[in-house]
């Protein structure tokens, strides 16, 4: 079922929380992964304030959909949802990657409630998805698993063995966004090692593929609705979506894959997403 | 030493599915080696809870990593080389979650696959797991340990690294002893020299004994089953007195069972000898004997070292 209006409307202001929140964890002068958290903000607010059963009082909760963001250094991303969706109290947004953090650099469920696995060495998260979807079925659980992947990350040879044991196992519990927003660190994806075409490569290794604008949060929720009612194979959602998305200055450019915002880059982002 | 022997990977293969039994936590991966690391007989008694993963070790040990996350206690099986060298990112990785239950059965491991040569015998995966913060690092001296070790390393919490061997060894620990995890036990007493000995090493140590007691030298013998974490108290008392100390390990000279002891007797000024493989890589050799004795991992060289710290 399409989601309402008023729905739509909630999730793109949700998307629009998110990236505030990032901008604030980074702040000024500061590096921090701005670019590929910026590109999910739709994804995320829609996986957490539409889609996935979850409870943030009960983060273990054994019958909640995982989350497993494989290209952990977008962490800011669910950091932000996690405060957003109350799993996290708003001030440790301030205390990013200080020593001691509840925020950690990457991923890290030891430290960071409502973190399902530990991420950040690229090409992991996957397989571990992977693990949690046959998981599932051994204890005849409904939980389904999602697993956020990065273009540039998928060019690690883990993923393909991963790619082809979801589809040996049927892992039909298991959704896969790839974030294709066609930058990674050092450049363009097609200049610096291409990994397209996606969606051909995923259909051979015997996903259900979808193709969808993820800043589009319509797109985005029937596109996960779909992936739930495949039977019998895992679905890949290829989402295309804007390295950098919301903040003019790092949109579309890798320099802000990890950069460093000045104190007027600072305020014109926030000033761009909104206080 | 008993004259009865036992096949360590047949033993661990069939405590996997006593375990299975036990417990429906317990799941197996395993890398296209089923065959030969016994994992086959859990698949064949729950086929249900074993994951077949392919040729692809990195997959295999991250998809446990999942399982593990969701209550399973993931047995990961390969050869020693493969199961802690190929994926050895996803396991530093995976050890972070000091209570995941990731087991990595290394199978094959030392020069036990004597046929295969340098690419198959893992003769440094003890240095790369001893290397990683919250793992654990087991080697069984024989059949009956092996059995222990595999049960203690599923009723513990925490990733764990289980050296396999692939051969028939002698019993050379008493079927009722107790097995702790991190506790070096004395399998024979002495006085002149303390030998630490590890999987295979311990029953040569054995054989070393005998012959150094026709002429007069006495050791005693410590089975170091445990090369994660050591009681350092323990190895410091077991030397006290010792004229000499002696390590031997079917593993390279670099970050073994040498390397452990030395560090903790460090400034202790006993004098020490190691029994290890050299900074070299292994070969092919029609006979598991033949190719220890090549690399000195033999009796003899035990004896020798023993007399040469006692000079």
């Amino acid at each position: 079922m399409p989601i309402s209006d008023e729905k739509a409307v909630e999730l793109r202001e949700m998307a629009r929380k998110l990236r505030r929140d990032i901008v604030v964890m980074i702040g000024a002068g500061k590096p921090g992964h701005l670019g590929g958290s910026c590109s999910l903000a739709e994804i995320v607010a829609t996986l957490y304030f539409h889609k996935m059963r979850h409870d943030p009082r009960n983060p273990r909760w054994p019958d909640r959909d995982r989350f497993v963001l494989s290209k952990g250094h977008a962490a800011l991303v669910q950091y932000a949802a996690l405060v957003e969706a109350g799993y996290l109290d708003r001030s440790a947004l301030g205390t990013l990657k200080e020593l001691g953090s509840v925020l950690q650099g990457h991923p890290d469920m030891t430290r960071t409630p409502g973190v399902e696995a530990n991420t950040g060495s690229l090409g992991q998260g996957l397989s571990i998805a992977c693990g949690m979807a046959l998981a599932g079925r051994i204890d005849k659980k409904h939980y389904r698993v999602y697993c956020i992947l990065g273009d540039g990350e998928i060019a690690e040879g883990q993923i393909w063995e991963a790619s082809l044991a979801a589809s040996f196992y049927k892992l039909d519990n298991l959704t896969a966004i790839l974030d294709k927003n066609r930058i990674q660190a050092t450049g363009t994806i097609i200049e610096r090692y291409d990994t397209n075409p996606h969606p051909e490569k995923w259909r051979a290794f015997g996903w259900h593929v979808i193709e969808i604008d993820g800043h589009d949060v319509r797109q985005v929720a029937a596109a996960l609705d779909e992936a739930e009612g495949i039977k019998g194979k895992p679905a890949m959602i290829v989402a295309h979506t804007v390295k950098g998305k919301g903040i003019p200055f790092a949109e579309d450019t890798a320099a802000f894959h990890h950069g460093i915002m000045t104190k007027e880059q600072y305020e014109a982002a926030l000033k761009a997403v909104g206080e | 030493m008993s004259a009865v022997t036992q096949n360590c990977r047949t033993v661990y293969g069939q405590t996997l599915v006593e375990l299975g039994r036990e417990d429906e936590r317990i799941v197996v991966l395993e890398a296209d080696l089923s065959k030969t690391t016994m994992s086959m007989f859990f698949q064949q008694a729950f086929p249900g809870r074993y994951f077949e993963m392919g040729i692809g070790e990195a997959n295999m040990v991250s998809t446990a990593v999942g399982l593990a996350l969701c209550g399973k206690v993931a047995f990961v099986n390969s050869f020693a080389v493969f199961a802690a060298g190929r994926p050895y990112d996803q396991i530093r990785q995976m050890a972070y979650l000091r209570d995941l239950n990731v087991k990595i059965g290394g199978s094959s491991c030392g020069l036990s696959d004597f046929g295969d040569g340098a690419t198959h015998q893992g003769i440094e995966d003890v240095a790369l797991m001893r290397a990683v913060p919250n793992m654990t690092v087991l080697s069984p001296a024989d059949g009956n340990e092996t059995r222990k070790a595999v049960r203690a390393a599923a009723a513990m919490n925490g990733p764990v690294y289980i050296r396999i061997n692939r051969n028939d060894m002698p019993d050379v620990v008493p079927p009722d002893a107790e097995f702790r995890i991190g506790q070096p036990t004395v399998i024979r007493e002495g006085r002149d020299v303390v030998v630490f000995a590890t999987g295979y090493m311990v029953a040569k140590a054995l054989a070393a004994a005998e012959e150094l007691g026709k002429e007069g030298i006495s050791i005693r013998i410590v089975n170091v089953s445990t090369l994660k974490p050591i009681d350092e108290k323990a190895i410091r008392e077991l030397v006290k007195d010792a004229k000499g100390i002696v390590t031997a390990e079917e593993h390279s000279e670099v970050g073994g069972l040498s390397a452990a002891v030395a560090f903790i007797l460090r400034g202790s000024g006993v004098p020490m000898e190691c029994v290890a493989i050299r900074d070299v890589f292994g070969q092919s050799a029609l006979g598991y004997e033949q190719l220890l004795e090549h690399y000195g991992l033999t009796s003899s060289a035990i004896t020798s070292a023993v007399k040469a710290v006692l000079r």
